[in-house]
């Protein structure tokens, strides 16, 4: 495979064609602008990232390559939050990684403020690392079990002391635990003293130290309780409104991230099927793959559950190390014909709603795509019946 | 008000079996669990029962009891350090708690049988799916081995493996997750139970694949008129399957309605707490409802009703009193088929 050859490319290669400044001051000057609200501060471009297979133990040899992220590009506009939904090993933590420069790509630019960013390095990779951070899945095996809470929420501020000298540190911290939610005189505690959302929070608070402006969360609720998940859901939204952050925001509870996002993008097998705002999506999804999955959600109400027509999918997910020609998608579609095997479809407005206003136009890759709002459930839960049963507030 | 019964007999929905006998009932039962740190009150009390060709769902957090009530039903409760100070669990009326070990062994794995959340581990993963298929023939019905091999690919081919006859010598982690949850529902049904425990069977599956197990899980139940505990944190799941619902919050019921009743008039305001933070799309863009605090850590559960610290409604006997499960009635009185709430104030709860 050609395009493996780049892995790992010098700093140089990075810009190319994109931007023109190359010098570290430059790219830093760069990264000081601010953005408006409503305008990209990420853009990702043709993004691809393939692990290699690899057999032998002494010579590896290359036997192929999983193609975890095959050719992705969007945007993330200032401000805003976009969800990114789809089913395990469809490519969306590896998404989240070359975000947060974790990864290399195989070929494909992420500009952050105009500027590629994917393959900086020194002082220029330092100064994108304090503009976007991450908040992981797992609040059980991301914090290090040896540190104190103080230690953790505090380590981003070794690397970059210019944020908080010294002196300042301890109070930072605190102040940090006061914003999400957690008793500052917990400083000395250590993880295993925490729940769960409470480890969550702390995790929150790391991924605040350094006042990003761009926070990827990879599941960042998905493996709480039910009762917990939505308060840790509520501290992120005023965090956003607080500090003026832009979220990616990956999750497969469906109804969370319809919620959370005012933009939403549908992954499967490593590429992005559909991308739209969270009405675009959620009530007029045009690609079958959504539309099988909005499908699928079992819908907290059982006052639905005769009325609504379920597309249920034969088959399991292909292996991304060997997907299918053409549309990604094909070997479970039930619209699949000749044409989805040779071509692949590209994500933009499908031709048939190209001249059309509405809900409808938005992109959507798959050659025979349909406006389906039926697909979709009433999404409310029932109403409530007696007074009593509205918001405590 | 009369608060302190410790039972309350519950108005049982209308029963399929003629006799009038549940299937399966649990009664006032209790677990503890022996550890260094003292003893673990994981079950205070669960009560609910279960006829055939219908789902009860039991819905709760984790640590909330789920799992440790279904070990009990089937008997593979660590013991120790797990113990049952009290508490029936009766089997066509009959307590598989005082019954000889004969009598059980009849029951648990012929009669019922159970699906685990984590398919991988619970099969035998240097044994062929077909040997752990035949296995139970083998076993219970004495086939010989070719018989049993022609049982296991029919078995593979009811619960929908694509090339069932080639695949039958295939190791567990040839399977993919959702094709390996259908291989433990094939197991489960291999003896055409009575009753079938499935505890998160669909939990660690995508959306679409978790759609097409219980769809399965659905037509065979409606097909062999089983009955089915299904134990789920996931309020959609339920809303989709259940047929009643029993609410669990630290090792207790808290709640059992039918499951339109609960969605409609939740009667306990844990249940009722859920319900609202479900993100709704009318309140998209301002805050969801959370219930505060967290769950309780079961080695100190709070005093009276163990909600206490999270309710907006806590009064002071709440914080002394355990809330019996009382029958909820309607506003005049009126018996409300098959629910119960262990909430003192389930009245305002539901009536407002
Ligand atoms: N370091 C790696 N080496 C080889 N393959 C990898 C590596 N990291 C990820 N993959 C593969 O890439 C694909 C996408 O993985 P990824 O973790 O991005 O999925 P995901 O969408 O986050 O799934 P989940 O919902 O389960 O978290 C999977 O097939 C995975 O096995
Ligand atoms: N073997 C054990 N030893 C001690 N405590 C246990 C054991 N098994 C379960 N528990 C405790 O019992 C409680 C209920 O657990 P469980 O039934 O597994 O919850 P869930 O509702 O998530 O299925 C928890 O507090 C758990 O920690
Ligand atoms: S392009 Fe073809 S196979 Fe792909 S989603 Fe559309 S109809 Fe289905
Ligand atoms: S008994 Fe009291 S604390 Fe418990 S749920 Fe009812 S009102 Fe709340
Ligand atoms: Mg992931
Ligand atoms: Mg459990």
């Amino acid at each position: 495979m050609a395009d493996l050859d780049k892995q790992g490319g010098t700093p140089e290669q990075g810009g190319g064609d994109v931007s023109e400044s190359s010098t570290t001051a430059e790219v830093e000057a760069a990264f000081a602008k601010t953005v408006d609200r409503g305008e990209p501060i990420l853009q990702v471009r043709n993004l691809v990232k393939h692990f290699p297979l690899t057999q032998g133990i002494l010579f590896k040899k290359q036997i192929g390559a999983v193609r975890a992220v095959d050719d992705i590009s969007f945007d993330l506009y200032q401000g805003e939050t976009l969800g990114v939904v789809g089913e395990s090993g469809c490519g969306k933590s590896t998404v989240a990684k070359l975000l947060m420069n974790l990864e290399t790509p195989t070929s494909g630019q992420i500009l952050y403020k105009g500027e590629d960013i994917s393959r900086l390095s020194g002082r220029a990779l330092k100064a994108v690392r304090r503009n976007i951070q991450m908040v992981f899945q797992d609040p059980y095996t991301s914090l290090n079990p040896r540190m104190t809470v103080g230690d953790i929420i505090g380590e981003p501020f070794e690397i970059h002391p210019e944020v908080a000298p010294k002196g300042d540190r301890r109070r930072k911290v605190q102040e940090l635990l006061d914003v999400v939610g957690l008793n500052p005189e917990y400083i000395n505690r250590y993880p295993h003293q925490f729940s769960g959302g409470q480890r969550q929070r702390i995790g929150i608070a790391r991924g605040l130290a350094l006042n990003p402006e761009i926070i990827i969360c990879d599941e960042p609720v998905s493996a709480l309780d039910v009762s917990v998940q939505a308060q840790v859901i509520n501290l992120m939204e005023r965090l956003q409104d607080e500090f003026n952050l832009s979220y990616v925001f990956i999750a497969h509870d469906l109804s969370i991230v319809r919620h959370i996002s005012d933009r939403v993008g549908v992954m499967y097998l490593g590429k992005m099927a559909e991308i739209g705002t969270d009405a675009e999506i959620y009530d007029h999804p045009t690609h079958p793959y959504t539309q099988a999955l909005l499908s699928a959600v079992p819908q907290p109400d059982p006052a639905t559950r005769d009325q609504r027509e379920r597309i249920i999918l034969t088959g399991d997910v292909p292996s991304p190390a060997n997907p299918p020609s053409g549309c990604r998608f094909r070997t479970r579609c039930w619209k699949a014909r000749a044409r989805c095997a040779l071509e692949v479809p590209d994500l933009a407005v499908p031709a048939e709603f190209r001249y059309v206003e509405g809900p409808a136009h938005h992109d959507s890759a798959c050659f025979f795509a349909e406006d389906k709002p039926e697909v979709t459930h009433p999404q409310e839960p029932p109403a409530p019946e007696d007074p009593a049963r509205g918001r405590a507030d | 008000m009369t608060t302190t019964q410790k039972t309350a007999d519950l108005p049982a929905a209308k029963s399929a079996d003629s006799a009038g006998t549940p299937l399966l009932q649990v009664k006032d039962l209790h677990v503890e669990f022996h550890t260094r740190d003292g003893v673990v009150k994981a079950i205070n009390g669960v009560n609910y029962s279960v006829d055939s060709g219908e789902t009860l769902a039991v819905l709760g957090e984790s640590g909330s009891g789920k799992s440790v009530t279904a070990q009990a039903i089937m008997g593979i409760l660590d013991m120790p350090p797990g113990r049952i100070p009290s508490g029936e669990i009766l089997y066509r009326g009959q307590d598989m708690l005082t019954m000889s070990g004969e009598e059980r062994r009849k029951i648990r794995g012929r009669k019922i049988a159970m699906i685990f959340q984590d398919a991988l581990s619970s099969l035998n993963p240097v044994l062929s799916v077909g040997y752990q298929l035949g296995e139970m023939f083998r076993v219970h019905q004495g086939l010989s081995k070719k018989d049993a091999k022609a049982k296991a690919i029919e078995l593979m081919d009811r619960v929908r493996i694509p090339a069932a006859k080639e695949r039958v010598n295939d190791y567990p982690h040839q399977f993919s997750g959702g094709m390996r949850q259908r291989i433990m529902i094939a197991m489960a049904l291999a003896l055409e139970p009575d009753l079938i425990i499935a505890d998160e069977p669909t939990t660690a599956l995508d959306v679409t694949v978790q759609a097409q197990v219980m769809d399965l899980l659905a037509e065979l139940q409606r097909e062999y008129n089983m009955g089915l505990i299904l134990i789920t944190h996931d309020l959609g799941v339920v809303a989709d399957v259940a047929d009643k619902i029993a609410v669990m919050y630290a090792g207790r019921i808290v709640e059992t309605a039918p499951v339109h009743e609960l969605y409609k008039r939740p009667a306990h305001p844990y249940t009722k707490g859920l319900l609202d933070s479900i993100p709704r799309l009318d309140h998209k863009g301002s805050e969801l409802y959370a219930i505060k605090g967290l769950p309780p850590n079961m080695a100190r559960v709070p005093a009276g009703c163990a909600f206490n610290p999270r309710c907006d409604r806590a009064q002071d006997i709440c914080r002394t009193e355990v809330p019996a499960l009382h029958p909820v009635t309607e506003q005049d009185g009126t018996t409300l088929v098959g629910r119960g709430s262990a909430c003192h104030f389930w009245k305002e709860t539901i009536h407002g």
